[in-house]
């Protein structure tokens, strides 16, 4: 049985070929066309796992680019594939955490990964990635740079939750000569304390995982940890449960059909 | 449309940005209800009326008051329209629900103002609305602070009467919304010219129940399975029957309610019986604001019943007719607009009492609840109305939105993630 799970999200496209146990992943930039991300990266699964589109049997889709997505068999949001993904590398797992470009959700899971309750941030992009984006382009950085460069022993506290207003505090604490390392310590507390509100109106179920590209910054997950007073399991390939997820759930209504 | 260039420019419209929103409209509305399947014959009449919508109801209107009759503007639905037409005026509800008007509103006012009081602001002064540049006065209230400082700012633009709603329900509170009842008779009096009696209340009073009775008729067949009428077309109705003639406005809703009877007789409906049904509690949909409800319906599932202003508060509870004397209608009035539940109360408690109430009787698989943007009386009470329905099982979920398109895809997901929750 062969299988592909498509999450294209608002900054990457990631996907998930399953062929009889074995898999590939491939992620690309999701750019202007979610449709032509979206086949490229087939094509790209396609190529890695050396199989021909004919053989494959279903492709889910998930992600904001789903509905523009035309060659799906089904499509299925981004909060019950990253349920079903994590639930696969973490059975454990009750509580997730996902950042990702535009926005951030928290999945309340049951024993079989299935969603039990769901958050997500409304209108606003604090506590998102375009936050972190938009901030590290303020201090000059590229957003995969800012990890790397927190310095939490000189914590700069930002007070602003809006991303605008945020920015222009940032660049009159940098004007005042506090250290670029501690800014940006404080801009990953920023974003934990916006998420980390989100969990505690969920309730905090352990074990806790966090995915997303914004899960790639430890920064984030430092400061998330710090927040929500418990450990955080950030899975190896964190940007690709949502893709994984879809590919298992297209696995299992394949098996069921 | 037929030509209104005419009426608009006596109005002192700008026609040139009203023709912005002219062109926009027919085409939402068209993407959003034309599109629907299989829709009851009795919504030609709604679809006639939007296809007219800044032309038909302000003619008829201007006509009143060529005749020397009266027009009040209002916001709220504790205002008492019943005094106005005991007066032989017209009472038009004139809520804005379209970004057209709010950068218009935000030229006067804070930004974490919401849409609804902000397009109700701009589109007075944009005059780009004829329902708001005809009334003789504005029938205003303090239900929230943005809404009582908004009308400080319109006071400047047109005559203003402030209903002073109470903010609990002791009976002292019931005595006091009744004196306002009795100082809105008089201004009303004052400002058509005419005796408000007995006999023309009581007459006001059978009018308007009249129109809540249709309501509830149809209302009451969206209970069925598989639901005769979309969510989409029923909240048209009960927006319109905000400013529509009330008798008119009767008769027009029973017809439909006669169809919807005939189709649940017949087991046919606008889904499959299976559908998901949900609930939309929260705050007021104003015309043209048929956001929420599109979402959840292109998603395969029946919003089947609202429990907000514009929907079950708007017409649920009766007024008593029994009384003979003004004192005695007044009173009954008091009663009666005192029963409506709006988070502005505190305790509320009563108005989750009626979201449990409606989940049960309109056999509902899931709730959302909403609130405008920077409606914080909603959106505080949404914690405890999650809690308390969490607690009996009632799945539910949270939309804080506006009348931008800018979160339309964030919404969808959201949405059919929650409906994802409940097909399992």
């Amino acid at each position: 049985m062969i299988v592909i799970g498509i999450d294209i999200g608002s900054v990457a496209a990631k996907g998930y070929i399953i062929s009889n146990g074995s898999h590939h992943r491939a992620m690309i930039p999701s750019g202007w066309s979610p449709r032509e991300a979206g086949q490229a990266l087939i094509d790209q699964l396609l190529d890695a796992s050396g199989l021909e589109r004919d053989q494959v049997e279903r492709i889910y889709v998930t992600g904001y680019g789903r509905v523009a997505f035309e060659h799906a068999d089904k499509t299925v949001t981004e909060i019950k594939c990253h349920a079903r993904g994590v639930a696969e590398l973490y059975p454990e797992v009750r509580t997730i955490i996902d950042i990702g470009g535009q926005d951030s959700k928290v999945i309340s899971t049951g024993e079989k990964g299935q969603v039990l309750d769901f958050a997500m941030n409304d209108k606003c992009a604090a506590g998102t990635g375009r936050f972190l984006q938009v901030m590290a382009t303020a201090l000059g950085l590229d957003v995969s740079e800012l990890g790397d460069a927190e310095d939490p022993r000189q914590m700069q506290t930002i007070s602003s939750m809006c991303t605008v207003f945020a920015e222009s505090e940032i660049i009159g604490s940098l004007a005042r000569g506090n250290p670029k390392g501690g800014i940006i310590a404080g801009l990953h507390q920023s974003v934990g304390k916006r998420v980390a509100a989100m969990v505690r109106r969920m309730g905090i179920k352990e074990q806790v995982a966090f995915t997303g590209g914004v899960a790639i910054n430890p920064g984030v997950r430092r400061a998330l940890e710090e927040e929500i007073g418990t450990k955080i399991i950030v899975p190896g390939a964190c940007q690709y449960t949502g893709a994984l997820g879809a590919a298992l759930l297209a696995l299992e209504t394949l098996r069921r059909d | 449309m037929a030509d209104y260039k005419q009426m608009w420019a006596n109005l002192g419209m700008d026609l040139e940005k009203h023709d912005v929103l002219c062109e926009v409209l027919p085409e939402a509305f068209g993407g959003v209800y034309l599109t629907q399947q299989d829709r009851p014959k009795g919504m030609d009449f709604y679809d006639f009326v939007v296809s007219e919508i800044h032309g038909v109801r302000p003619a008829e209107m201007l006509q009143h008051q060529k005749e020397g009759g009266k027009v009040f503007g209002t916001f709220c639905v504790y205002v008492p329209d019943e005094v106005v037409f005991a007066a032989g005026g017209i009472a038009a509800g004139l809520c804005g629900g379209s970004q057209f008007w709010v950068s218009g509103g935000e030229k006067v006012l804070p930004a974490n103002t919401c849409p609804l009081i902000k397009a109700s602001v701009g589109a007075r002064l944009d005059k780009t609305c004829p329902f708001f540049l005809i009334p003789d006065m504005y029938v205003a209230e303090n239900t929230c602070d943005g809404k009582k400082k908004a009308w400080e700012i319109l006071a400047g633009e047109v005559p203003m009467h402030i209903i002073d709603i109470p903010q609990m329900k002791r009976d002292r509170d019931v005595a006091a919304f009744e004196a306002e009842i009795r100082d809105f008779v008089g201004v009303v009096e004052k400002v058509t010219g005419k005796k408000i009696t007995a006999e023309s209340l009581g007459e006001a009073i059978k009018l308007i129940n009249n129109k809540r009775r249709a309501l509830q008729r149809v209302y009451n067949a969206r209970k069925a399975s598989p639901v005769p009428i979309s969510g989409k077309d029923a909240l048209l109705l009960t927006q319109i029957n905000f400013y529509d003639d009330p008798a008119r406005a009767a008769q027009m809703a029973n017809n439909l309610a006669d169809e919807l009877e005939q189709r649940i007789n017949n087991g046919t409906g606008v889904f499959p019986a299976n559908t998901l049904r949900i609930m939309i509690s929260g705050t007021p949909m104003a015309i043209p604001n048929w956001k929420l409800h599109h979402i959840v319906e292109s998603l395969g599932a029946a919003v089947v019943v609202e429990e907000s202003c514009t929907g079950t508060r708007y017409f649920e509870n009766l007024v008593d007719e029994t009384a003979t004397t003004l004192d005695g209608q007044i009173r009954a009035l008091a009663e009666r607009y005192m029963k409506t539940n709006c988070a502005c109360f505190t305790p509320n408690s009563a108005r989750i009492d009626d979201i449990i109430r409606l989940a049960d009787e309109y056999k509902v698989d899931g709730i959302i609840d909403t609130n405008l943007q920077f409606c914080n009386l909603y959106s505080t009470e949404s914690y405890l109305i999650k809690q308390l329905m969490t607690e009996r099982n009632l799945p539910i979920m949270h939309i804080e939105t506006d009348y931008s398109e800018q979160d339309f895809e964030q919404l969808r997901t959201r949405v059919e993630a929650f409906l994802e929750m409940l097909r399992k």
